[in-house]
């Protein structure tokens, strides 16, 4: 698993035809997407630039805790991320916060307890990252699908309340949809995957030389670890995140539009 | 007294729903007239402390409102809110999640009759009712929990005349059979006529008029 390759700045620059033929595409077919494909091209290659300078000096320095500064970092963005995702649940920072630390926390804590990876930088950082982004993107889902339909179901909701229901009685329903409206999109790419598309890591591994066994090897167990992350982070993030919808005399909130918060 | 009001206020939105509502309303059958948008919902969501007010007592059977709990109190002061509010499934699972609610015994034979409903609507899916069976549902599920005080919000507004009728008439027979006190929102003066004993006319959310019926309603 430590064979590299070197990419050079030329090879890079080359593939920007392509993105110059998104662009095309959409100048030509008036998607009014060119910016946003130009800020998208910008950000990732100074994001990804930039991150790379910080894992350099990560793996230079090989010590544990910057690894940990780096993940809280990511957490903390993460859920900021996350949170615009869920305008409509109020006080949704702090669920989403605690789901992507739990998730981040168990899951790391799991493929090194279990000798899967050892506990190094080069390991935690990549696969913390993945396992980070995974949760924050499942989490999101969750917890806009919670806004949604503690929303548009204001009446039932109320109804249920009124019948001496305590406000987790009145959300299960819903709660439980969220929950697997976040979790569902990763259980069926794993399903397809290798199928109908080539996992990253796989694809990176292949690019890079590896014997296609380990590369198939290290991405069962990254797509495993990811199912179980996302499920955390799922479960963390709805069952705190309703709670923020009722009073604690069992009432439904008034909920206005909470655009930050 | 059943509910006594004292300068309830409340605010939604920037809007005055409740502007200091002083109000009584006594056991038996008393009915909230008004135009809508006169707060008349408010009152009863209050009543049920589904909201509190933001300034002002509220109190059921002489005790404050702040001072009970509010899951016990919703199952006795049953509040049949307008629709859509089933849950998914039959009318027997609604109705049995109701008696479970309140720690009663499931009797669905008498709660669907109380109604106005043929046993086999137990079976029923909620999807495939029409709006007065819909309505039956509702006053089945919040029977089973054998409540003392029924709220019912605009129970016949979305009814033709002949299902109107008969809800009305389920209504004065389950007054006659349970004994049970009856508040009930309506944006029309002959229903209250028909329905109550005591009215509390709103106007713009204050509490403008409320007495006996003779004397509210000429």
């Amino acid at each position: 698993m430590t064979t590299s390759i070197h990419v050079s700045v030329g090879q890079v620059a080359a593939t920007l035809a392509l993105v110059a033929l998104a662009a095309a595409v959409s100048f030509w077919r008036k998607a009014d997407l060119e910016r946003d494909i130009g800020i998208a091209t910008i950000r990732s290659a100074v994001q990804l630039t930039a991150i790379g300078y910080v894992i350099k000096l990560i793996f230079d320095a090989d010590t544990i805790w910057l690894v940990f500064a780096l993940l809280t970092v990511m957490v903390f963005f993460g859920a900021l991320t996350a949170r615009g995702r869920a305008k409509k649940v109020p006080g949704a920072f702090w669920p989403l916060l605690i789901a992507l630390g739990a998730a981040g926390t168990t899951t790391l804590g799991l493929v090194v307890a279990l000798g899967v990876f050892e506990a190094t930088p080069r390991y935690l950082v990549p696969v913390g990252g993945m396992v980070i982004g995974n949760a924050m993107t499942a989490s999101a889902v969750a917890l806009n699908r919670l806004g949604d339909e503690m929303t548009d179901s204001r009446n039932r909701i109320e109804a249920t309340l009124a019948l001496g229901a305590t406000g987790q009685e009145a959300a299960q329903p819903i709660v439980r949809r969220a929950l697997r409206s976040g979790m569902i999109t990763l259980v069926d790419s794993t399903k397809t995957t290798g199928l109908i598309f080539f996992p990253g890591t796989m694809v990176g591994m292949l690019l890079a030389g590896a014997n296609p066994t380990d590369a198939v090897r290290l991405q069962l167990i990254l797509l495993y670890a990811l199912l179980g992350s996302v499920a955390i982070a799922a479960l963390v993030a709805t069952t705190l995140a309703y709670r923020n919808f009722f009073t604690p005399a069992q009432q439904l909130r008034e909920i206005e539009t909470h655009p930050l918060s | 007294m059943l509910f006594e009001l004292r300068d309830v206020s409340l605010t939604r939105g920037g809007r005055r729903v409740l502007d200091s509502v002083s109000v009584a309303i006594p056991a038996g059958a008393t009915a909230i007239v008004g135009p809508s948008g006169a707060g008349k919902s408010t009152v009863l969501r209050l009543l049920n402390r589904l909201a509190d007010p933001e300034s002002g007592t509220i109190s059921y059977r002489g005790v404050p409102l702040p001072e009970r709990d509010p899951l016990a109190l919703r199952r006795e002061v049953s509040l049949v809110p307008q629709l859509p509010a089933l849950l998914e499934g039959t009318v027997g699972s609604n109705i049995a999640y109701a008696t479970q609610l309140a720690g009663e015994e499931l009797d669905l034979e008498r709660c669907l009759r109380l109604a106005g409903l043929a046993a086999e609507f137990a079976e029923r899916d909620v999807s495939r009712l029409s709006v007065g069976e819909q309505q039956r549902a509702m006053l089945a599920r919040a029977l089973a929990q054998r409540p003392e005080v029924l709220l019912l919000d605009e129970p016949t507004s979305a009814l033709d005349h002949a299902a109107r009728d008969a809800i009305e008439g389920t209504l004065a027979e389950l007054r006659r059979e349970l004994r049970i006190s009856v508040v009930l929102v309506s944006h029309d003066p002959e229903q209250a006529r028909r329905l109550s004993e005591w009215v509390v006319r709103m106007e713009d959310g204050r509490a403008v008029e409320a007495g006996p019926l003779a004397e509210v309603i000429a």
